[in-house]
């Protein structure tokens, strides 16, 4: 019999730090930057994240700890890591007009790169004792589901029994959506990433949208990384453990034809198909879980094919995406 | 857009000669290495000059370590080159990483499955054109939908890659040796079926063949019609479609040029180097053959420096890490470091920073 029960929150817990990465990239491609460094930032995000609550943990004791700042300290520094990021990739992109998808994958390199030193060498670096990075503490803070939660049965553990981070997610993908379809701001964002020459003799400041964007869509992007370490993973960072959820997020964007709300739901199927495999009955087979694990990449690609072979103009990717903005070049 | 006038205007520039284009690269390259020198000091504590020293023992300090080096430049040159004429044609193939993948694969399986029915020759023959096959197939699948309806390409071929990634996962379970241990192993480490003859040592095949397919991508996209082709559809589909080129052909062609020569790579890192298959075999290298071919503007022979430029960076890096017990991926910190800076410096060699000032006075 398949658990329903136990598998949506699992699924669930899968699905948001993909929901974080596929709102923040869909701000940001909305603007026209195909940011492909976006695995990169969530490592960054998870990381600065680590690095800050390991501070906060070493020099506090547990018993001491307050929880605002151990959910504030980790929060602040994830987001400003992420947004310096964003930072770079704009800098590079929209000042300096550099190729997005170079940018964009160097970015990654760099990202994954310092989330995996930090995340190897950070207790040899402080010369602290401790055989790992186990932030516990900080993650019970991350992890606390509503208090309630247990009392309702398999309501409870269906919706209720994830950590604030979860239900963020939601909402700001929520908030997202009403800001790209509902407000003037959302508007000519979307006109900025169609066609920048139009947004530019409307008015529009066009280098503002794309760095506010991408910076907004990185910062969210990061949350993600902080969720899964602080808590998916308990507060244990391994390296390489965030694996390829940078790129499933990318693919997540296509796989909504761009559109945050539809990610809410879309990211926890994409949750479900990445751990579909532990839940189908293979035998002792262990080599078709892994054909599983391929499911979100080969639907995504359908998608992509599919939509643009029906050419519906509302489906399309932003028609500038990928294209630097140099007025003088009209 | 500003209702004060900014001071600064950017403008094209139009001739800025070679010698000040690449004098602007190479500055950027020394403001790089600065950077990575006060980066590394941070880390360590070491002084720059013997972090340098460190990098170039890491990658130069004894024969075999210069041989790796050399092997590395070779593979990443090699993935560059592949990448190169989908490049210049503005076609972002970004699943280089599955194209080497499934050529591995498909090699992997000609020397699992044909090792005792055929001859070792026979074997390598298979081995040869089963890898390219895959490539070929792996990169014609994103040109083809790219040609018929304008799929975007960059987002094709990165789902490709994880494609290719899962079915090496799946078979690598399939041959495990022994069962269970997640692995396959050295491949006929007995009879050494389907292994790459060697050439003096076991490096120097890879090279060769790398140096061989440099010059001939050089021949390919600078003196050739194909390559003439290429250009005119990267500069503009519909002025090469108004000259006769007929984009959608070689829009297919070229890309299946591209993933037979990544096909082509995968064959030498398993039937050559590796002689095993891993789901890591390709390392990444396929993305950041993306990034030192658009470097090096696409010319096969700048793609020697700038693949030796981060190979080197990336093999001092481990040094370095390994002497001072830290992480691995210390190098691709410095890669970064690298890459942002070389990115950065082209807008200096394209555009030009005006004063405002002066403007006025030449209107």
């Amino acid at each position: 019999m398949f658990d329903l029960v136990s598998f949506i929150p699992r699924a669930v817990m899968q699905g948001i730090p993909l929901l974080y990465g596929s709102t923040g990239e869909i701000l940001t491609e909305k603007s026209g930057n195909l940011n492909l460094g976006i695995p990169g930032v969530m490592y960054v995000g998870g990381i600065c994240g680590v690095i800050g609550s390991f501070f906060y943990e070493q020099s506090t004791p547990a018993a001491e700890m307050n929880a605002f700042l151990a959910i504030g300290i980790p929060m602040v520094c994830s987001l400003l890591g992420s947004l310096l990021m964003g930072l770079l990739y704009c800098l590079l992109t929209v000042t300096l007009r550099a190729n997005q998808n170079v940018t964009g994958l160097a970015l990654t390199t760099f990202g994954v790169g310092v989330g995996n030193f930090f995340g190897g060498s950070l207790i040899k670096l402080t010369g602290s004792e401790v055989p790992s990075i186990a932030l516990s503490a900080t993650s019970g803070y991350f992890s606390k589901s509503l208090p309630f939660a247990d009392d309702l049965g398999w309501f409870g553990k269906v919706f209720l029994s994830y950590g604030f981070l979860a239900y963020l997610a939601v909402i700001i993908a929520i908030i997202s959506s009403y800001v790209l379809k509902r407000t003037r701001t959302g508007l000519q964002l979307r006109a900025v990433g169609e066609s920048p020459a139009t947004a530019d003799a409307a008015g529009i400041n066009v280098s503002r949208y794309k760095y506010v964007a991408t910076c907004v869509g990185s910062m969210i992007a990061g949350l993600g990384g902080l969720y899964y370490v602080m808590d998916y993973a308990s507060g244990v960072w391994s390296n390489n453990a965030f694996g390829d959820r940078g790129w499933l997020a990318i693919a997540l964007v296509i796989f909504t034809i761009w559109r945050p709300s539809v990610s809410i739901l879309a990211s926890i199927l994409f949750g479900g198909f990445y751990i579909l495999y532990l839940y189908i009955p293979s035998g002792l087979d262990l080599s078709v879980k892994e054909l599983y694990k391929m499911i979100p990449y080969v639907v995504t690609l359908v998608v992509l094919i599919v939509v643009s072979m029906r050419k519906k103009r509302e489906d399309q990717p932003p028609a500038s995406l990928g294209l630097p903005y140099f007025r003088e070049d009209r | 857009m500003n209702k004060r006038q900014s001071r600064f205007y950017i403008s094209k520039r139009t001739d800025l000669p070679w010698y000040a284009a690449w004098g602007i690269r190479g500055a950027a390259i020394l403001l790089a290495l600065i950077a990575c020198a006060v980066v590394t000091m941070l880390m360590t504590g070491e002084n720059p000059i013997s972090i340098y020293v460190t990098i170039y023992e890491g990658a130069f300090g004894t024969a075999r370590r210069t041989w790796i080096t050399a092997q590395d430049l070779a593979i990443l040159l090699g993935i560059s080159l592949a990448v190169t004429p989908a490049f210049k044609m503005r076609f972002w193939n970004i699943g280089a990483e599955g194209q080497v993948l499934i050529g591995g694969l498909a090699t992997t399986a000609c020397m699992i499955c044909l090792a005792d029915k055929l001859s070792n020759s026979m074997v390598i023959l298979c081995m040869i054109v089963a890898s390219i096959a895959a490539g070929a197939l792996w990169g014609f699948l994103p040109a083809f939908f790219k040609a018929k309806w304008n799929t975007n390409e960059t987002l094709f071929t990165l789902m490709m890659n994880y494609i290719a990634t899962q079915l090496a996962a799946y078979y690598i379970i399939v041959w495990e040796v022994p069962k269970g241990a997640g692995k396959i192993g050295i491949i006929n480490q007995s009879t050494e079926i389907g292994w790459l003859p060697q050439i003096g040592n076991q490096y120097l095949l890879t090279i060769i063949v790398v140096a061989v397919l440099t010059g001939a991508m050089y021949i390919y996209l600078s003196k050739s019609k194909h390559g003439y082709e290429i250009a005119v559809v990267g500069e503009s589909q519909r002025t090469a479609s108004y000259a006769g080129i007929k984009v959608e052909r070689v829009i297919i062609r070229t890309m299946v040029l591209s993933g037979a020569i990544c096909g082509l790579m995968g064959l030498l890192l398993v039937g050559g180097i590796n002689h095993t298959l891993t789901t890591t075999v390709v390392d990444s290298r396929g993305f950041t053959a993306v990034m030192v071919s658009w470097l090096a503007k696409f010319n096969p022979i700048a793609m020697i420096f700038t693949s030796l430029l981060l190979v080197v960076l990336s093999r001092g890096a481990s040094e370095i890490s390994s002497n001072f017990g830290l992480n691995h991926s210390f190098s691709d910190i410095l890669t970064g470091i690298i890459l942002f800076f070389i990115i950065g410096c082209e807008f200096f060699i394209t555009y030009k920073i005006n004063l405002r000032k002066s403007a006025e006075k030449e209107a």
